[in-house]
């Protein structure tokens, strides 16, 4: 009789794999990664494979050469690095600068701690920031979406939603958003802005397949909505001049963008749901204050960055429910 | 949805190859193997010796204290040695070896078929005729039934629950057990209601089995006190824990045992062996289990006597594969793999299982990409990826207070995982040493 293999129990596997779940990201964000290929045309699918690429290609020479491991790019995390740093760009970013992005969100922000699984921070956020911060211009010039009729290089630029809606709160005078159309904002055809902030019901539908697949669960998105609204629509109802409605916060920026793709990083985000719910209400609230009181019209990334930082508090301080918990009498006094 | 609250997995059903196979009995041995220890507790004391010409049923060895079984022959023949020997998983352990003769029952077992639906019995001496019976849980983890039947003083039984869920994937013989015995475990579950002194029992069974609930549903409406509960499907439903809390809502405390909420939860297997026990006075000598998999030429639900060589059950079933990898004792989540077949069946397995050898190797294990998908799993609520790595780094104290010591160890959180991370392989090691420090503790806080 031939060997028979031993080893312990469970013998059985799902059949997940790291793999799944990264093609289960990128396959939804493709109906916006389309949009935005019709919109931004030669810049959206310039910026965006030199991105992906560039991750893919730094990931394997840092892994293979600097770490001395076998490379990891088949389980296609850093395909998907690549692909949601090049939405947080203007799509009429030099390549040189996209490169250096990609570096400093790979190496940086992913393999100095040791490779995926091991980062404190979302790799592509930490690229971009460092992107805004050295190249303030370049980062905050936004193109208009002209599709393929546009250059790439010398787009035509535009202002995005978000920067009206600053100039509003500087000045206290709502009547520079006042014509500001929300369901363009919701369905994509802005006068300016980044690859991925278009098309919020884009988003939204990828993040109905992130749930039927169970890729994400919903207490990252829905608290992190549900506390921009909120924080946005106190602002708002309590007349804070020059506020915008909580809708128009929802719409704008990368808040779909980030509440549905970015704050959901495995690696980056808590592992309870208590944890998780405490997480998505901190980036509302930090959002919402930097929009109205920051420096810069944009502050999801920022507030993502800041509660990945307070993260591994949350996991250690907001346990799952134990089966049969039961609150520990108090010792009876003698 | 009627199912438990926290966690769970949805394993490949796999019931197909088995399901519906009639039980079959299995050709006699020629020499039977019984171990002297096929349940938790102490290991029985053998009562024969070599040379003695034993009938089938009688005993052969006593229990070893209060939580403890006796054995009792499955074969009529010749004591032929009592040694030591090793089992199918490699571990040694006693057992009577007995030259098989002819199949002489002991006189005072009812061997026909017919029902026997009235015990006149009082609980006292239900709960002495089990105990004689040596009988245990069927559902793989063996605990002496009368133990269970025997509530500490205090504690009171209010419900029993029977076990019809069969949450393993692979396995049939609970299933088939239902079809064909129904009105045996009804009298047994009557049996166990008196033996407790309580007035309701609830028969779980998952909703993957709609001819089981029927044949229980129709027998149970015309009793009082018996309902059937379909369950919504998921692993692992048939734990005890998840098990009770699926059926009434409540959930054991930590360290407690179902008795502290008022439940008794035994296997549809063991009911039937009690039934045969107290109305047929046969002791547990056989059951029923499940040969099977992707490649067996002929799986079914073999009726085996224990102290039946694992090969020959094996070539009953078509002979053993020429891809298989593994040969698992039990199902696919919490089975144990085995490395001799020519070693004996006995009460703790309930199945074979052969998988193909494509599926019996693990890929690599990369890195834990905290997806939390473990979190989500475990059914206790526990953080398997913490636990893992709190054991790879021995932090023993840390493992205690994050309630390693509750794990069930179904296997959930390995199964889940995307990295392929051996999560319950390190913490049943972290469980097995943490145990070992409070009994240590316990110990010399007696002093």
């Amino acid at each position: 009789m031939e060997n028979l293999i031993v080893a312990p129990a469970p013998h059985a596997h799902g059949n997940d794999s790291v793999r799944k779940n990264m093609l289960n990201v990128i396959i939804a964000l493709m109906p916006a990664y389309i949009l935005s290929i019709v919109a931004f045309g030669w810049g959206a699918l310039i910026v965006s494979l030199v991105s992906v690429c560039s991750c893919v290609l730094f990931e394997y020479l840092i892994a293979r050469y600097v770490l001395k491991q076998e490379p990891t790019i088949c389980d296609l995390s850093a395909v998907l690095t690549g692909l949601l740093l090049a939405f947080n760009l203007p799509s009429n970013l030099p390549i040189w600068i996209v490169i250096i992005g990609a570096l400093i969100a790979i190496g940086v922000g992913k393999m100095s701690f040791g490779g995926l699984g091991n980062n404190p921070f979302n790799p592509a956020l930490v690229g971009r920031v460092f992107l805004l911060i050295s190249f303030p211009v370049q980062m905050t010039t936004w193109p208009r979406p002209l599709g393929f009729a546009g250059s790439y290089l010398d787009a035509e630029t535009g202002a995005t939603p978000l920067a009206a809606m600053k100039e509003a709160l500087k000045s206290g005078d709502a009547s520079k958003i006042a014509d500001l159309d929300l369901m363009s904002t919701f369905t994509g055809w802005l006068e300016a802005g980044s690859m991925g902030e278009l098309s919020v019901i884009l988003l939204l539908i990828g993040g109905i397949y992130l749930l039927c697949t169970k890729t994400i669960t919903w207490h990252i998105p829905v608290s992190i909505l549900c506390s921009v609204f909120v924080c946005a629509g106190l602002l708002y109802w309590c007349g804070y001049p020059g506020a915008a409605t909580p809708w128009l916060h929802l719409c704008t920026g990368g808040v779909v963008l980030g509440a549905i793709f970015m704050a959901t990083d495995y690696v980056t985000s808590p592992m309870t749901p208590w944890g998780q719910i405490i997480y998505g209400i901190g980036i509302g609230i930090i959002v919402v204050v930097i929009r109205t009181w920051g420096a810069y019209p944009e502050g999801m990334s920022f507030a993502i960055l800041i509660m990945n930082a307070v993260v591994p508090l949350l996991n250690m301080y907001l346990r799952p429910k134990r089966f049969g918990e039961v609150k520990k009498e108090e010792p009876k006094k003698a | 949805m009627t199912t438990f609250k926290i966690g769970g997995v949805h394993p490949d059903d796999n019931k197909i190859y088995s399901a519906g196979c009639p039980i079959t009995p299995v050709d006699l041995p020629k020499q039977a193997i019984i171990p002297l220890s096929q349940h938790i507790g102490a290991p029985a004391v053998p009562v024969v010796q070599k040379g003695d010409k034993v009938k089938v049923g009688q005993l052969i060895a006593q229990a070893g204290g209060f939580v403890s079984a006796p054995v009792h022959s499955p074969v009529s023949g010749t004591i032929f040695k009592i040694d030591s020997t090793i089992d199918a998983w490699g571990m040694r352990m006693p057992a009577i070896f007995i030259n098989v003769e002819g199949d002489e029952w002991d006189e005072s077992i009812d061997r026909s078929e017919k029902l026997n639906p009235v015990c006149r019995l009082s609980p006292k001496e239900i709960v002495e005729k089990i105990q004689n019976a040596g009988i245990v849980g069927l559902g793989g983890a063996c605990f002496p039934t009368h133990v269970k039947l025997t509530p500490p003083p205090g504690k009171k039984a209010e419900v029993l629950i029977v076990n019809g869920v069969e949450c393993e994937p692979y396995l049939t013989c609970d299933h088939q057990l239902m079809l064909e015995k129904s009105e045996e475990i009804m009298v047994g579950i009557e049996i166990l209601k008196k033996a407790l002194g309580i007035e309701q029992a609830i028969i779980g069974i998952e909703k993957n089995k709609p001819d089981a609930i029927e044949v229980m549903d129709r027998l149970a409406s015309r009793r009082i006190g018996v309902t059937v509960l379909p369950l919504n499907l998921k692993y692992p439903q048939g734990g005890e824990k998840q098990l009770i809390d699926a059926c009434i809502g409540r959930q054991v405390p930590s360290g407690a045992l179902p008795i502290e909420v008022g439940a008794v939860v035994d296997n549809v297997a063991t009911i039937y062996a009690v039934y045969e026990a107290v109305q047929k006075n046969k002791p547990l000598i056989d059951r029923v289990m499940t040969v099977t998999g992707k490649s067996v030429k002929k799986p079914g639900n073999y009726l085996v006597r224990f102290g039946t060589p694992l090969s020959q059950v094996l070539e009953v079933a078509g002979g053993i594969p020429a891809d298989t990898g593994k040969i698992i004792g039990g199902g696919p989540m919490m089975g144990r793999a085995m490395s001799n077949v020519e070693m004996p069946t006995n009460k703790r397995v309930s199945g074979l299982l052969l998988l193909p050898e494509d599926e019996s190797v693990r890929p690599e294990p990369q890195n834990c990409i905290r997806c939390a998908k473990c979190v989500q799993a475990c059914p206790m609520g526990l953080e398997p990826y913490l636990l893992s790595k709190q054991s790879e780094y021995g932090l023993w104290d840390e493992m205690e207070k994050h309630n390693v010591m509750d794990c069930i160890e179904c296997g959930c959180c390995q199964f889940t995982c995307p990295s392929f991370r051996p999560l319950l392989d390190y913490v049943r090691m972290g469980k097995a040493t943490v145990g070992g420090i409070l009994r240590a503790r316990a110990a010399s806080q007696k002093k």
